[in-house]
């Protein structure tokens, strides 16, 4: 009897599609060839990447130690729409990080302008709102940054800053309305435990207008896929804002202020800030005029199943799979190509998990033997939205949704 | 690496829940201006940020290290600031890859018996 794996492919079968032939190992989309099992290479230059268990995490891609930001290696994103903990990305701006945290002793505090101020432990927000689950993808403002052509400063990632998980907190609104907002209030903000090293570092600080902090699906979390939050990405609270980029996710949340001027805190403005325009993006090497904070995840999609470079077998279809996500009006189609996006056919797509989550979807094609093939992806959302064929390109290498190509060659 | 406590979500059987982070793998290599580095850089942050870096220019090196010292606060004084952009940008030109912890040098470390 031949064991099928979670594709409905017998092993020989997924041997025969997803096995790079020629000494690069099936590491996933980003043509990574593992140099041993001690690293990965991003396919760009400096895209050396040590894999180092972190506490609480499975061996990780780290592009930073200190303060850590830790990237999940593609191939799991191919094993399951939920992100496992021990192998979703991490993201810190600020070095001091308390490494203790004790719950007798942990508040999480409203204040500002509300009527009462007020402090919650762990315990009462579990025991006194109602908690709420959203499934919501969590993507860094630079996921993707690495593949900037030209190359910008800052984080060098490359697709695998971002994680899909099931979010389980107290709805942000109900602890508002419990402390009464007051009339003039215009932007909410938010809070960790992280502290500067530096006296002089602006502390990582980050607001919300008060009509997007009042949604239904803002949460302040304390877990993620059952279990409480993994402390390096924050136990035991982080704001999780479905939709949008995750440096609004403030992680170690201790402290929400409601404000009645709009924050143009550092980490609000020059911070995080796009240009003004209606594609976020400028011509290479242009600077912004005008710009105003990131907000909102444009559409994306990737092929998960099948790696840059692949030698795939013909004779028998090949199944290709993928994921795709938008900032909250949910997936309508994802289409594919194999031909560099001369023809494109409907994928089937799968699972709905909830309008902010990763959404599977998957295809059999038919190919042609003793060719080379470009696998591409193209998600659309429910009100019409879609990919570029072109990256934009903005001086943050921020914003990147264009269509990623998967490059492919069939054995003779 | 320590690993943590864990705790299952409205479960508060272990109220304190810690973990160690690790140490920084390597440090900035030798080279004219290694010790501005390992005197400035270092407070805020590890050596890995500047070896991650795609090839920057010494004009974005110092537009780079006049940000952390006028937006982040970082005490290294004008005057040092000239040899540190010439070492980052040296420095960038050396491929992470290289830094292979079993290859790197120890900053004071090397032993009186080499």
């Amino acid at each position: 009897m031949a064991l099928l794996n979670s594709d409905g492919l017998t092993r020989r079968q997924f041997l025969q599609t997803s096995l790079i032939v020629g000494g690069l190992s099936a590491l996933g989309q980003q043509s990574a060839r593992a140099t041993s099992p001690e690293s990965i290479e991003l396919p760009f230059n400096r895209g050396h990447r040590p894999l180092v268990a972190f506490p609480e995490k499975r061996p990780l891609m780290v592009m930073t130690t200190r303060p850590p930001q830790l990237e999940t290696p593609f191939p799991i994103f191919n094993e399951s729409i939920f992100t496992p903990n021990d192998a979703f990305f991490v993201r810190w701006h600020l070095a001091n990080i308390p490494t203790t945290i004790d719950l007798k002793t942990f508040r999480l505090t409203i204040r500002g302008r509300v009527r009462d101020s007020l402090s919650f432990s762990l315990n009462d927000l579990q025991e006194i709102f109602e908690p709420i689950e959203v499934a919501a993808v969590c993507q860094c403002a630079g996921n993707s940054r690495g593949f900037s052509e030209p190359r910008v400063a800052g984080g060098q990632w490359g697709h695998g800053a971002m994680g899909n998980a099931r979010w389980t907190g107290v709805r942000l609104r109900d602890l508002l309305e419990k402390a009464g907002i007051e009339n003039d209030a215009k932007h909410v903000r938010f809070d960790g435990l992280d502290r500067p090293v530096a006296d002089a570092t602006p502390d990582f600080l980050k607001s919300l207008p008060i009509h997007d902090a009042l949604v239904d699906h803002v949460i302040v979390a304390y877990a993620m896929n059952g279990e409480a939050l993994p402390f390096l990405n924050g136990f035991p609270l982080r704001l999780v804002v479905p939709g949008w980029y995750a440096t609004y996710w403030v992680k170690m949340l201790n402290d929400i202020e409601v404000l009645n001027h709009e924050d143009h805190s550092f980490w609000m403005d020059p911070a995080y800030r796009i240009p003004d325009n209606a594609c976020g993006c400028l011509e290479a090497g242009q600077k912004p005029t005008r710009t105003i904070p990131i907000s909102t995840m444009p559409v994306r999609s990737f092929i998960t199943n099948v790696s840059d470079g692949t030698q795939i077998s013909v004779g028998r279809p090949t199944f290709v799979k993928g994921i795709a996500f938008d900032q909250g009006y949910g997936i309508d189609q994802v289409l594919f190509s194999s031909d560099g996006g001369q023809h494109w056919d409907a994928a089937q797509v799968g699972k709905d998990y909830g309008d902010f989550s990763f959404r599977p979807w998957e295809i059999w094609v038919s190919l042609k033997p003793g060719r080379s093939f470009q696998f591409q992806s193209l998600a659309i959302n429910r009100i019409g939205e879609s990919q570029q064929f072109h990256p934009k390109w903005n001086p943050s290498g921020y914003l990147r949704n264009a269509v990623e190509t998967i490059h492919v060659t069939t054995q003779n | 690496m320590s690993v943590g406590i864990a705790i299952g979500a409205g479960k508060e059987s272990h109220s304190t829940r810690s973990i160690a982070f690790p140490t920084d793998p390597f440090s900035f290599q030798p080279g004219v201006g290694q010790e501005v580095a390992n005197t400035y850089c270092v407070i805020c942050h590890s050596a890995d940020y500047i070896y991650i870096q795609p090839p920057h220019s010494q004009g974005k090196w110092t537009e780079i290290i006049k940000k952390m010292k006028h937006t982040f606060g970082c005490p290294i004084p004008d005057d040092s600031m000239d040899t540190l952009a010439k070492y980052l940008t040296n420095q960038n030109e050396i491929s992470p890859a290289a830094l292979n912890p079993a290859t790197i040098q120890e900053p004071s470390s090397s032993s009186a018996t080499d």
